[in-house]
């Protein structure tokens, strides 16, 4: 049973009742500056443990780079 | 602004000589109450190398960097806030990329939820060509972040009118273009940067278009508080010896605003007395 989601652009399989932030720390690598966006919202940092996946879910995880 | 702009670059000694180095003497820049001992911001992007970043934040003496944010995998880059850390530098998220108001605004909530900050360099672009930004949009985000509680130092056009707007929306900065990111073809319109300064009471940051030294001392000599450049240090063959001419192009054109310049002349004023010219 898996969750299709689109992840940065790309669609992608999840594991049932996955969470915010299990996509979290599967994606930044350890980072801890790190935003993520679902269904063009901010999920706050404290609702990632509490915020599971849903099919059709569009998500941006989003880390700093350098930028103007 | 300072009461006395010379006092800061004194000796000890009462009426002692005037020393160099803004950042060691203490005419700070202050923004939404916050100071900062340089008036260089600079940006990270087109940065060649990590130890690049870190040789030319040091040299630039710069205590405000901007920083973006993007896709994790495309251009996760830990190491990057780790330089900057070390730095000791203050992180400037911005909103670059953003063509709306809504989508400036939703990144802003992502930088501050991402930097724990809520200060913001908005910026919301209008043309892909130009890379200039687009007034309606930028506005309608600016009012809606000020709404939100965010400190926002808003990238603008040269436009005097625009640049009140956004201060009047409650803006912390407003922070002019001298020409289009990037290109390095300096101040444009030095008479709307000069306008548009005197037009607001927050303080004017120059951003984008400076290519050299020259344009930041102009910028600094037109009367803005501060410059804010990326490519012109990130691109040039030396970043680290670029970042430090700018270092002290800013601080000799702050100088020489509060210096007060002599007023233009269409013809010669003689710089030596006339009396005592011997007939010869």
């Amino acid at each position: 049973m898996t969750v299709p989601v689109t992840v940065n652009g790309a669609a992608t399989d999840l594991a049932a009742g996955a969470t915010v932030a299990d996509l979290v720390a599967a994606r930044s690598g350890g980072h801890d500056r790190v935003a993520v966006a679902r269904n063009g919202d901010v999920v706050p940092r404290s609702s990632w443990p509490s915020t599971s996946l849903q099919p059709g879910d569009v998500v941006e995880v989003l880390a700093p780079t350098a930028g103007g | 602004m300072v009461k006395d702009p010379l006092a800061p670059h004194r000796s000890q000694a009462r009426g002692g000589p005037l020393q160099g180095g803004l950042q060691e003497a203490g005419d700070p820049l202050t923004i939404a109450g916050e100071t900062f001992p340089s008036r260089l911001l600079l940006g990270t992007g087109g940065v060649p190398s990590l130890e690049v970043l870190d040789r030319a934040v040091r040299a630039s003496g710069t205590a405000l960097v901007t920083v973006a944010l993007r896709r994790v995998e495309a251009s996760t880059n830990g190491a990057m806030l780790e330089v900057l850390d070390r730095c000791g530098v203050r992180l400037l998220p911005n909103t670059a990329g953003c063509r709306t108001a809504r989508e400036a605004v939703l990144t802003a909530r992502l930088a501050r939820e991402a930097f724990g900050t809520d200060w913001v360099k908005l910026e919301v672009i209008g043309d892909e060509h130009t890379l200039l930004p687009d007034a309606v949009e930028l506005l309608d985000a600016a009012e809606q972040l000020v709404a939100e509680g965010f400190t926002v130092l808003a990238y603008t056009t040269d436009d005097p009118v625009l640049g009140r707007r956004l201060a009047d929306t409650g803006c912390a900065a407003v922070m002019p273009l001298g020409s289009p990111i990037g290109s390095g073809l300096g101040i444009r319109n030095p008479h709307s940067i000069a306008l548009l300064r005197e037009a607001v009471d927050v303080p004017v940051v120059l951003d984008a278009g400076i290519g050299t030294a020259s344009d930041a001392a102009l910028a600094m000599e037109l009367g803005c508080d501060a410059v804010l450049l990326a490519s012109a240090v990130t691109r040039a063959r030396d970043p680290e010896r670029m970042a430090l001419a700018m270092r002290q192009a800013v601080e000799a054109g702050r100088l020489a605003r509060t210096a007060g310049r002599i007023p233009r002349r269409w013809h010669a004023e003689a710089s030596t007395p006339m009396a005592g010219l011997p007939e010869l």
